[in-house]
Order: structure tokens, then C-alpha cells, then sequence
């Protein structure tokens, strides 16, 4: 693949950073514990070692630097710390023929996922719907668009625990559906605007033409709207999906949630365990890579056949 | 038999600059199995005129008829075939499948929409393209494309808008040959706006000459050429007279701007 050079030139850079940062992010902690092993550290006692800044601690106590590669509660984790916990809670858990572990990140990828595809099928479904709205009448859309501008400002973090609150109030069980809204919120935006521009795309001529064979408006939107809009569809499907994922974390964090990604990454905090959070992170860019690459291929196979790519 | 009849034809657009009158007064009928050539500068109204023809844009005064009815009648009747300045192919269908769109609309069948298309892919001398996505083809082929587009449902009326505008003299000069003996073999009547002064009269066999603001009539020049016509016939001293009236008429219009 010709992207594949670039793409792992900069991958190895974001590695390099990386490791050059895990020395002085974690040489306090290094120190203090290799203090409590008997260690001469210059200075001694891990107050009056805060007045003095890392590089300094570096430099006076090179012989332990190394240390903070390898602790268990780092601040900040190796790249190799968190694929190896990454391992830990998923291909040793398939190894160990438990799969389906809570205490592994498939189980949570998974709870994740669900809410996520019904999020993402809810919201693409509104702004599609939406968006031939808009563009077939002109009351949506001086109705519908500011509504759907003005509901991209709310801070989403303030939004998601009322959704949870009131759905319950009406009798919700379980975050699911709750999730999948919250998800949808975020996802439904860029769907709309994309199907918008996409459903407006024909040229003036081309509407003409169908106006000369006295086309009726479903067959013009079928067979001219439809098929024109669909690149900018995909376009927005491909943020849409990365954006419903965001959302279903999101909705997983200040919702008292005990599985998913977003609560891994919440108890991960709460308990001090920063691999936890780490490794739950990587999770989630893996599963919105997962998904987005998904999603190219079905863009490319489905405009390859239609002749546009 | 008349198949278009314009009456004192008015059509003013209101934009913000005020009024712009774009046909003023416009009398003409084209009788069955015509060439009719509109040829004037921009700005002269020949293409509104045939947008009003086919109903695309409503004259704001005057009357005119389509086959004896209103335009939209027309329309709705698919009594014409509209040939755009851009091909307009969908990127999306094939070539076959472009001939096929107007065919889908109306609801012809299977087999009666495959043996339209393999016709009139034959008739534009296109066959073998069938399966090709537009940008496959040149800018040529995709004009005629759009021209067997038109023809693949037996309109007798075929409304041209600048087709070969955009293209090269010497694909043009061919366009120009195939369509001339397309219109023998089909005896279709034909309206074709150009501002090709040739092209006008190689086709017609009468050219209405307009001129802007307001846009009008200023000339209508019956042919003298034979129906049958070779290329070289724009050599001709006949040719050579018919091109000058034309030229005559249009700085005529000119004169008092």
C-alpha cells in the first residue's frame, strides 16, 4: 500500500514521543518507590522533592529513571505497558476460553458497539429523514436547521445525564436505549448536513430533464437525488459512525454505568489504575478505526460498481 | 401542419436590477418536419424561447401552442425530446442505462426499453458503447449520447439547446452531418439554438435571426439549399449568400445599441 510508509513514519514518531515522555511524567513516583526500597534519592522524601522540577530529579537520580518504565500505577503508561494490558483483557482472554469475561474488554467493546450501531442506525435514520425534509420543503427548513445548528452548541456532557434521568422517569429499563439516544444526538448532525448538500447536488439542467419526461417527485428523487447524494452520504456516515461512538462513551460516563467503555475508563480513574484507562481508550480507537475502515469499503465497493470511483 | 405557434410572445423576468425583458413581441410557427435555427448573441432570448416551447419557464404574455395544445399539455404528453448545451449524462448509469432513464419514466417494458436503446445507440452510431460509464467516452460521443436520450422515446419534436456549443469545429462539422441525416430519416421537426452562423445554415431550412434587450424576431431567412447536403456545400456561393443575410440581419440588430 503507498499510504502505508507515511502513515508508519508518523506512527513511529507518536511512539518515540511517547517513550521519550514516560521518563519524566513518571519520575516521581519511580523515586519515591525506589526511596521506599532504601534508594539514596537526591533530595530525600517526597515533599520537598515537589519543589524541584523533573529535569532536575532526572539528572540528580539517573540510576532510577529507568524505573519509571516499568511501574505498576504509572501517571503515565509505555506504549508497551498498554499493549500488554491491551493482551491481557483481550486475546488472553479468548486463549483462556473466556471471551466473554466481564472482567475483559471484549465484553465492554461489546456493550460499547451495541449502542453505538443503534445510535448510529437512529441518527442516520433522523438525518436522512431530515434532510429530504428540508430540502423538499422550504417551512422544515426554516424550521428544522437552526433547531439542528443550535443542538450541536449543547455540551453533550451536560446533556446525557438528563437523557438518562428522564428516560428512566418514563420508564426505561437498562441504558441501552438511553445510550443509543445520546449517541444518536451527536451522530444525526453531520448525516444531515452531508444528505442536505448531497440531495441538492443535481444540476439545474439535470432537474430540467426529468422535468421534460414529466417525471413525478419520487422518481426524480430515486432516480436523480438519491444516487447523486450518495457521496456525501458516505462522507458523513464515516463521521457520523466515529461521532455516535463518542456519544455512547460519553453516555457511559456520568451515568453510573458498570459496563461499556466509558465506564471501564470512569472505574479505571476512580480505582487509580491508569492501564485500565489506557488499554479502555486504545479499545475505543480501535473499534472507530474498526469501523470507519468498515464503512470506506463499503463506500468504495458501492461507488465502484455505480461507475463514480 | 403546424406544430409550434407563437403569438406576439412576451417574457419579462423580474430580478432586482429591475425588469428584463427577455422576448418581446415574438411571433413565429414552425410547420411539421422544419429545421428551425435560432442563432443571435447572448442575451437574445433564443433559448428562452425554447424553454418556453417546452415548458420550462411560463411567457408572461402572448399565447403559444405545442401540437396544437399548451405547452404543459405537451409536456405531459412527452411530445419532444430536449437536448441540453451539457450532455448531463448521469455518472452513475451506463450509457445504455442513460437512453433507458426517460424510457423507465414513462413505463415502457423490458424488452420494449432494451430494443429502443440497441435502436437508437445504432441511430447516434454509438453501438458497443452500451456498457460504458459516461467519462469513457469523448465530449462527441456523450452528446450523442444525450441525443439518442431524446430520441429513445419517438418524440416528433426534438428541442435543441446549444448541443455542440462546447464542442470542437471538427467534431461539430461531424455532429453536424450525423444530424442532418438523422433528421432526414426520422423526419422529425426540429428547433436548435445555436450561435454557430455556419451551423445555422448547413442545418436549416429556415433561421430565425434574434437580436437582445429586448429579445425579438429581426430576420427569418427561408433556405434555399437542397435537403440533401454534403459537407462542401458550405463552399458554395448559395451557402456563402444565405451566411451573409444572416450576418446582415444580426448587426441589423445590433444597430442601436
Amino acid at each position: 500500500m503507498r499510504s502505508g510508509l507515511p502513515v508508519l513514519s508518523v506512527l513511529a514518531v507518536i511512539v518515540g514521543v511517547w517513550y521519550l515522555a514516560v521518563a519524566p511524567m513518571n519520575v516521581r513516583v519511580a523515586l519515591d518507590q525506589a526511596e521506599r526500597a532504601d534508594a539514596v534519592i537526591v533530595p530525600e522524601g517526597s515533599v520537598p522533592r515537589r519543589d524541584v522540577s523533573v529535569w532536575r530529579l532526572m539528572l540528580d537520580n539517573s540510576d532510577y529513571v529507568a524505573l519509571g518504565y516499568a511501574l505498576e500505577r504509572p501517571r503515565l503508561p509505555t506504549p508497551g505497558q498498554v499493549g500488554a494490558e491491551l493482551w491481557k483483557t483481550t486475546g488472553e482472554m479468548i486463549a483462556k476460553g473466556r471471551p466473554f469475561s466481564k472482567r475483559g474488554l471484549i465484553y465492554h467493546g461489546w456493550i460499547t458497539l451495541q449502542s453505538t450501531l443503534w445510535g448510529f442506525l437512529l441518527g442516520t435514520t433522523l438525518g436522512i429523514v431530515g434532510a429530504v425534509a428540508i430540502v423538499y420543503s422550504r417551512t422544515a427548513q426554516l424550521s428544522l436547521m437552526p433547531w439542528a445548528i443550535i443542538s450541536q452548541t449543547i455540551p453533550i456532557v451536560a446533556l446525557a445525564p438528563m437523557i438518562i434521568v428522564l428516560s428512566s422517569q418514563v420508564g426505561v429499563e437498562g441504558r441501552g436505549l438511553p445510550k443509543a439516544i445520546i449517541s444518536a444526538y451527536l451522530c444525526f448532525f453531520p448525516v444531515l448536513v452531508g444528505m442536505v448538500k448531497g440531495l441538492r447536488a443535481p444540476l439545474p439542467a439535470q432537474l430540467d430533464l426529468l422535468r421534460t419526461y414529466n417525471a413525478s417527485g419520487l422518481q426524480s428523487f430515486l432516480r436523480l437525488r438519491l444516487p447523486a447524494s450518495l457521496p456525501y452520504l458516505f462522507t458523513s456516515l464515516k463521521i457520523g459512525i466515529a461521532a455516535a461512538l463518542v456519544g455512547t462513551i460519553v453516555g457511559e460516563l456520568p451515568t453510573g454505568a458498570i459496563s461499556g467503555l466509558g465506564a471501564r475508563i470512569l472505574i479505571g480513574d476512580q480505582f487509580g489504575t491508569p492501564l485500565a484507562i489506557w488499554s479502555a481508550l486504545f479499545a475505543a480507537a480501535i473499534l472507530a478505526g474498526a469501523l470507519v475502515t468498515l464503512l470506506d469499503l463499503v463506500q468504495r465497493l458501492t461507488l465502484k460498481r455505480m461507475g463514480l470511483a | 401542419m403546424t406544430v409550434i405557434s407563437a403569438q406576439n410572445l412576451d417574457l419579462t423576468f423580474q430580478t432586482n436590477d429591475g425588469p428584463v425583458h427577455a422576448l418581446k413581441g415574438v411571433s413565429l410557427d414552425i410547420e411539421k418536419g422544419d429545421f428551425v435555427s435560432f442563432i443571435g448573441p447572448s442575451g437574445c432570448g433564443k433559448t428562452t424561447f425554447l424553454r418556453c416551447m417546452a415548458d420550462l419557464e411560463q411567457p408572461t404574455g402572448g399565447a403559444i401552442s405545442v401540437n396544437g395544445t399548451t405547452p404543459e399539455a405537451a409536456r405531459k404528453a412527452r411530445a419532444y425530446g430536449y437536448v441540453f448545451q451539457a450532455a448531463g449524462l448521469y455518472p452513475w448509469r451506463t450509457i445504455g442505462r442513460n437512453i433507458s432513464l426517460p424510457l423507465e419514466i414513462m413505463g415502457y417494458s423490458r424488452g420494449d426499453i432494451a430494443e429502443r436503446v440497441a435502436r437508437t445507440l445504432d441511430l447516434v452510431e454509438l453501438a458497443g458503447f452500451e456498457k460504458k460509464f459516461p467519462w469513457q467516452l469523448s465530449g462527441g460521443m456523450q452528446q450523442r449520447a444525450s441525443i439518442a436520450r431524446a430520441l429513445a422515446f419517438d418524440a416528433d419534436l426534438l428541442l435543441m439547446d446549444e448541443p455542440f456549443g462546447a464542442l470542437d469545429e471538427i467534431v461539430r462539422d461531424h455532429l453536424n452531418e450525423q444530424l442532418l441525416q438523422l433528421w432526414a430519416r426520422t423526419e422529425k421537426t426540429i428547433a436548435f439554438v445555436t450561435h454557430s452562423i455556419p451551423e445555422a445554415v448547413y442545418l436549416s431550412t429556415r433561421i430565425v435571426v434574434m437580436s437582445p434587450r429586448p429579445g425579438r424576431i429581426t430576420d427569418v431567412i427561408e433556405s434555399t439549399l437542397p435537403k440533401e447536403r454534403p459537407l462542401d456545400i458550405r463552399e458554395s456561393s448559395e451557402f456563402l449568400e444565405i451566411a451573409h443575410r444572416v450576418r446582415d440581419g444580426l448587426r441589423a440588430g445590433h444597430a442601436y445599441d
